[in-house]
């Protein structure tokens, strides 16, 4: 159990700057995810924590201790590899025991802390195979074995679910949650799914081009987006976004886009008044666009006319893929909806939950 | 029938299909029985003639006297012991032996084609595989990897018989005067004393076999490094994680997880050892007690010209070498199955 420190840390291949000045605290106990698009560097940020990688600047602490020019074996982390990394030739007892054996830890001890393990993850009858004997899933909850018994001081998991099925990668999403809520220990995940990040994790980086764009827990995330790539990578179906300029009109600030307006309510419109002319971008998610024949109580919205181009049908929901003029936009209304492909129709804009981003640097405006 | 083109494929296939609608069997399959023998005549062909054949009659003459017209058993030499029609292997397995006493039997074995031949194997193969696995790890971390492998591989390039002139320079022992062999110039420019490296007891055994693995490690190499890339570098990584030095990612992930790679390449390097025959006729021609199984069957066939006891030896060592080649094949077989 430890703190793990990310100090300005970057790592160059050459002229590839592939983490860039990142800069994270993450606290003990803390179920730290990393997400970001492949090739974002967040992988490398994990291997470089791992001692897998040297990092070309800054520093890396787990707890107080300076961890750069430590070995991955002296830095008492357990990994998880995406492709599970089993050693083929050893039975799943003996993978699990392989990092005890080196320490020397006693038998009897390596004994009760293997099967322990396989209690936890269901893997008690497989202990004498060998790891191409078993499924995805299996091999995956080895891996996992295998890191639990170290009883290290954080753990990294390096897109572990992305080789299973979608089923059963549910399933271990809950499960890793579980064994966090069990061991209480750090965990650090890097994964490229943002669902898996808003589900298990306590905060959120998001990562992009090798540099930290977001710090926070999943809930703020999607509400507070710092900018326009937050807010697009975070949500699925992801937000929608357009481009327009902010007016004012008389009393009323409103979002020209050229096709619609909407205006802004007088009790937001504050924040946005000194950035009024300014070419913006207007982001509202899917399930803030609501059938005009549906639109909840209480809520300010803002009628757009729209053609509907594809509906899809998801039983609780609707998805609907709208047209008006040049942008294209998804809405998630009410299931009890009427609105059929080709029809021209009204939806609403709920004004409560909408972000607007400064289209020049693309950070919010708040 | 809405065919476009009558292509000749297209005709051939309605054609299939009226005959198969009549025949029970369709033609297809009679085919798929049939063809696959008549392309393979050829190659049955020239192998039951150049190697089928001449198996069959190196047995037939192993069992004959010095030029194949009459029975082994009239070569008997009076008041010795006899094999009969056997009396060639008689020669080929005891010739070389002294049996008086177990002492002097001990020390005439290992003088011995067959003692020699079992240094050989030893020395050779741990020598090939260990050079072969050292450099296959090391040239995997340098920068210019393939250069460096290519630098070690290059004696396979040469014939054994140039390896064997090239070597017998080196060890060459000259006059008192003037040693033009460069590893006696190294001694002698240190204020050494030169070696008869090829003619002294047993060291020049040793010497020769060392030609071998400078000759073969590059071979071994070449697979062990092939072996060694398909180890997925996360194995290794977890191992790292999991607390393992570089030394112990080595012997307990990596020469595990290639070793069915590593008999393949120990029983192929037997089996060529027991072969070798090029490196001692061009060296030592089998003198000073550095005689081989393979050399002794030549100096039989060729300088002595008898043929039933060249054979012998021959067909002796065809059944030394048939284990291993068995034992090859049974694991190439199963690592087939295993995929």
């Amino acid at each position: 159990m430890a703190s793990v420190t990310f100090d300005h840390v970057f790592k160059k291949y050459g002229d590839v700057t592939a983490v860039n000045d990142l800069n994270i605290h993450i606290e003990d106990k803390e179920f730290l995810v990393l997400v970001g698009p492949s090739g974002c560097g967040k992988t490398t940020a994990l291997r470089c924590l791992a001692g897998l990688e040297e990092i070309s600047g800054g520093e890396v602490r787990i707890g107080e201790r300076v961890v750069n020019d430590v070995a991955p074996k002296d830095r008492d982390i357990a990994m998880v590899f995406q492709s599970y990394a089993l050693y083929p030739h050893l039975s799943v007892y003996d993978n699990m025991a392989f990092g005890l054996k080196l320490r020397k830890t006693p038998k009897e001890e390596i004994k009760r802390r293997v099967s322990e393990a396989a209690d936890t993850l269901g893997i008690q009858d497989f202990l004498q195979r060998k790891p191409r004997q078993l499924s995805g899933g299996q091999r995956q909850r080895v891996a996992l074995g295998r890191a639990i018994v170290r009883e290290p001081k954080v753990f990294l998991f390096d897109e572990p679910l992305s080789n299973l099925d979608a089923k059963l990668r549910v399933q271990m999403r809950s499960e890793i949650s579980k064994l966090h809520q069990r061991l209480q220990t750090t965990f650090i995940y890097v994964t490229h799914d943002q669902t898996e990040a808003m589900t298990m994790a306590t905060r959120i980086a998001v990562i992009n081009k090798g540099v930290l764009q977001q710090l926070d827990t999943p809930q703020n995330l999607y509400d507070r987006p710092n900018n326009l790539f937050v807010a697009g990578f975070i949500g699925s179906p992801a937000m929608n976004f357009f481009r327009g300029k902010l007016r004012k009109d008389g009393d009323k600030l409103l979002v020209d886009t050229g096709d619609f307006s909407v205006v802004i309510p007088p009790s937001k419109s504050k924040v946005y008044e000194n950035h009024a002319g300014k070419d913006v971008i207007f982001g509202i998610r899917p399930e803030n666009i609501h059938d005009a024949d549906f639109v909840p109580a209480n809520i300010d919205s803002e009628k757009v006319n729209v053609k509907v181009d594809v509906t899809e049908l998801m039983g609780n929901e609707i998805f609907l893929y709208l047209m008006s003029g040049s942008n294209n936009f998804v809405a998630r209304v009410d299931p009890r909806s009427k609105l059929r492909v080709g029809q021209q129709a009204t939806v609403a804009f709920d004004m409560d939950n909408f972000h607007i981003f400064d289209a020049g640097t693309e950070q919010a405006i708040r | 029938m809405a065919v476009p083109q009558n292509t000749p494929e297209t005709a051939a296939h309605i054609k299939r299909i009226k005959k198969s609608s009549a025949a029970p069997t369709p033609q297809i399959m009679k085919q798929g029985a049939l063809t696959p023998w008549l392309y393979l005549l050829p190659a049955l062909l020239v192998m039951s003639f150049f190697i089928v054949y001449p198996m069959i009659n190196t047995i037939g003459l192993s069992f004959q006297n010095r030029d194949g017209t009459a029975s082994a058993a009239t070569t008997c030499v009076e008041g010795q012991s006899c094999w009969g029609i056997f009396e060639n292997y008689h020669y080929a397995i005891t010739a070389e032996f002294n049996t008086s006493s177990l002492q002097a039997f001990w020390k005439s074995f290992w003088s011995s084609s067959y003692g020699n031949t079992i240094k050989w194997i030893v020395v050779m193969v741990f020598g090939t595989v260990a050079f072969g696995l050292g450099f296959a790890t090391l040239a995997d971390r340098v920068k210019y990897e393939a250069l460096a492998k290519a630098i070690i591989f290059m004696p396979m390039a040469i014939s054994f018989v140039g390896a064997g002139v090239i070597w017998k320079f080196v060890y060459d022992y000259g006059t008192q005067q003037s040693q033009i062999g460069l590893l006696n110039a190294i001694i002698t420019t240190f204020g050494g004393k030169p070696v008869a490296w090829l003619s002294t007891i047993p060291i020049n055994t040793f010497m020769i076999v060392l030609v071998g693995i400078w000759i073969w490690s590059g071979f071994c190499m070449t697979i062990l490094a092939a072996a060694l890339k398909s180890v997925p570098d996360e194995i290794l990584e977890a191992a790292r994680v999991d607390g393992a030095t570089e030394w112990t990612v080595f012997w307990k992930i990596m020469v595990p997880i290639i070793l069915p790679t590593i008999t393949v390449v120990v029983t192929t390097m037997v089996i060529n050892v027991l072969k070798l025959f090029d490196l001692v006729y061009v060296m030592t021609g089998g003198n000073f007690q550095t005689d081989v199984i393979a050399n002794r069957m030549y100096t039989e066939m060729y300088k002595n010209f008898n043929v039933g006891r060249g054979t012998a030896v021959a067909v002796v060592l065809v059944l030394t070498i048939i284990p291993f080649i068995y034992l090859n094949i049974k694991r190439f077989m199963e690592q087939e199955a295993a995929r």
